[in-house]
């Protein structure tokens, strides 16, 4: 295994009574897209500061290659930083704010006129050395952040809701920008957002947290698929949460009725939580259903229908559907064992993953039977 | 309907347009008209002559302008730093208010206190015995004059600076520590240079006044330093030459949109390629 870019050991960051971060740990590896996922107040743009050196833990290691950087200045780290609202020196020019960094080394002016030149043409906006950073839109503004912080050549790169101020349509270009960015740059991506989308998108892994905790860390589908609890599964993506109890392995119980699923390892009659995607769901025939709803209303999303449904014991119900359903009518449900996801209740990152060790290759041989 | 907002609208302006006529247009048209007039009320340019012939009155204007550059570079010494650091404390509007209450007293007042400071059996003449250098000449010198001076002056500097500081985005001092840059840089190449209005500013407020400073010039300064403003009073209350007075209260107005202009706010350089 390669030598972790950053780590975090046992981090918690204390603001008089209120803790900010709880014991955090976590390790990003050499150019890779990281993504913290959260609510805002969770404490992700700590953990940024905190990485970026303008607030300190208070306990805890910072680890950059190895070293503990905890007591080192922000200047004298070799990370770099996209602010949220970009923080471009609105006294500068374009050309002056992306040079920035390199005049304050001491870089030869040929050099830092190529390496400026180099960032621009990077970021798509090679012409625009001379502007005023008034005189740019937002998105402008905003790769003009990234052109400042990547002409450093910094190990890491640090992204502060970058996206947060644009509208959309650029918000999904510059997503695709990024991520490409990224690749080509080979260096780390630390990316801070409350925007799930935009995590799933970009991301090889996502840290969700909430409350100054790190709740599940994997890449987006493991934690699309297999949330580790309530809070995860709703954050991330639209989903049916229920209430059920555990039967026996790959049994499931829900709503007065025994489904088959794609979980173990969990006790017999534990209480538990059913995840059911939206777009999982499939409308069907009631004959040969495994659930019937009502249909509720619904609403046109462009590629889908958004149909909201209750079943007979008042379940509400989120389905995803390519066709549209008449309002008030009855229809089936029906879904995959592989669709169900079981949750326990406080069940800790680890403990989730311990567990999914001790069945996923038993599940793989039973699903090349089927 | 909207006639009428609109003339009601233009009823709000009556006070202040009527202030600025009588009170400011009015008295300046006046000045400018009576610096045409000799002592024998005929019309003449002999003050403008008189003014720019005369060796005295032109090292009177060099002599204010200087002096008003000291003052104002003192204060700015003393205010830039002050306002930076007044902006770290924690109860800030309490030590601001401090910097501001100088201001409520009457400018003469302050004065008379510093005349018993500084006179002969003053607080710093005893100080300075006390501590064995023996009594100073203090007050009537150049030096009291600029020191007391710049005391006045220091809360019109202080808060447009303060005020600037205050404005200034946190990130830019992030931005600016991430791309490597020494506390020292950071201020020499970001807070300074963003923070220039709050400066410019409080240049404004300080030069111009002091370049008529004459209440001090005779009560501290003891006369030593002649200003224009000293200049103006002479002349319209000792000399009764209106004329005179009010041609160099037309060079101080002149002087005034000069440094005015110099310190305004420059057009940004625009988008265009160079």
């Amino acid at each position: 295994m390669t030598q972790p870019i950053i780590a975090l050991h046992h981090v918690t960051k204390r603001y008089g009574d209120a803790t900010i971060l709880k014991n955090i740990d976590l390790t990003l590896e050499s150019g890779k897209f990281y993504t913290l996922l959260g609510p805002s107040g969770c404490g992700k743009t700590t953990i940024l500061r905190t990485i970026a050196g303008f607030t300190d833990a208070t306990t805890g290691d910072v680890l950059f290659a190895g070293k503990r950087i905890n007591d080192v200045p922000a200047n004298k780290r070799n990370v770099n930083t996209v602010f949220q609202d970009y923080a471009l020196f609105p006294h500068l020019t374009v050309a002056e704010n992306v040079a920035f960094g390199l005049t304050l080394k001491k870089t030869p002016k040929k050099e830092i006129t190529t390496r400026v030149a180099n960032a621009l043409k990077l970021v798509r906006l090679a012409d625009y050395g001379d502007r005023e950073i008034s005189a740019l839109s937002g998105g402008q503004q905003q790769r003009i952040a990234i052109a400042r912080a990547i002409v450093m050549q910094p190990k890491v790169l640090l992204l502060d809701e970058p996206l947060s101020a644009l509208d959309a349509k650029l918000r999904r270009e510059m997503q695709y920008e990024l991520r490409d960015l990224q690749q080509r740059l080979g260096i780390t991506f630390l990316f801070v957002t409350h925007d799930q989308e935009e995590a799933l998108a970009m991301s090889d892994e996502i840290f969700v947290m909430n409350q100054g905790e790190v709740l599940q860390s994997g890449t987006p589908v493991d934690i699309y698929d297999e949330p580790i609890n309530h809070f995860v599964a709703d954050f991330i993506g639209e989903s049916n949460i229920l209430p059920g109890k555990m039967l026996d392995d790959f049994q499931v119980t829900f709503g007065g009725r025994q489904f088959e699923c794609a979980d173990a390892g969990i006790p017999a009659n534990e209480a538990v939580e059913i995840v059911i995607r939206p777009e999982d769901l499939t409308l069907t025939e009631p004959t040969n259903a495994k659930l019937i709803v009502t249909i509720d209303t619904q609403l046109f999303r462009g590629d889908y229908y958004e149909i909201a449904a209750t079943d007979d014991l008042g379940n509400d119900w989120l389905i995803h559907s390519v066709n549209p359903a008449e309002d008030g009518q009855s229809v089936g449900i029906t879904f995959r064992p592989q669709d169900l996801h079981v949750m326990r209740f406080g069940e800790k990152e680890a403990e989730f993953d311990a567990r999914l060790e001790t069945y996923e290759g038993e599940e793989d041989e039973s699903s090349d039977e089927t | 309907m909207r006639a009428v907002t609109k003339r009601k609208t233009w009823l709000y302006f009556i006070p202040y347009g009527l202030w600025l006529a009588l009170f400011v247009i009015a008295p300046v048209a006046l000045i400018i008209y009576q610096s045409f007039f000799d002592l024998g009320h005929h019309f003449t340019l002999g003050n403008y002559s008189t003014y720019f012939q005369s060796a005295t009155y032109l090292k009177m204007t060099l002599n204010s302008v200087w002096y008003a550059f000291l003052i104002t570079l003192f204060t700015g010494l003393i205010s830039y730093p002050t306002a930076y650091f007044l902006h770290q404390l924690k109860h800030r509007q309490f030590w601001l208010l401090l910097v501001i209450l100088p201001t409520w007293i009457n400018i003469l007042l302050k004065a008379y206190a510093f005349i018993g400071i500084f006179s002969q059996a003053g607080l710093a003449n005893q100080f300075l015995t006390f501590i064995g250098i023996g009594p100073q000449q203090i007050l009537f010198t150049n030096a009291s004059f600029i020191f007391v001076a710049t005391y006045i002056q220091i809360p019109f500097m202080i808060l447009p600076i303060y005020n600037a500081i205050d404005d200034l985005n946190p990130a830019f001092v992030n931005a600016s520590r991430d791309l490597g840059a020494s506390n020292w840089q950071t201020f020499r190449r970001v807070i300074f240079p963003l923070t220039l209005p709050g400066v410019k500013a409080g240049v404004q407020a300080v030069f111009i006044p002091s370049l008529s400073l004459f209440m001090l010039t005779r009560l501290i300064g003891g006369n030593k330093v002649i200003t224009l403003g000293t200049a103006i009073e002479e002349h319209f209350l000792t000399t009764m030459n209106w004329g005179m007075g009010s041609t160099i209260g037309v060079i101080l107005i002149v002087a005034m949109i000069i440094v005015m202009t110099l310190t305004g706010d420059q057009k940004p350089k625009g988008g265009a390629p160079r």
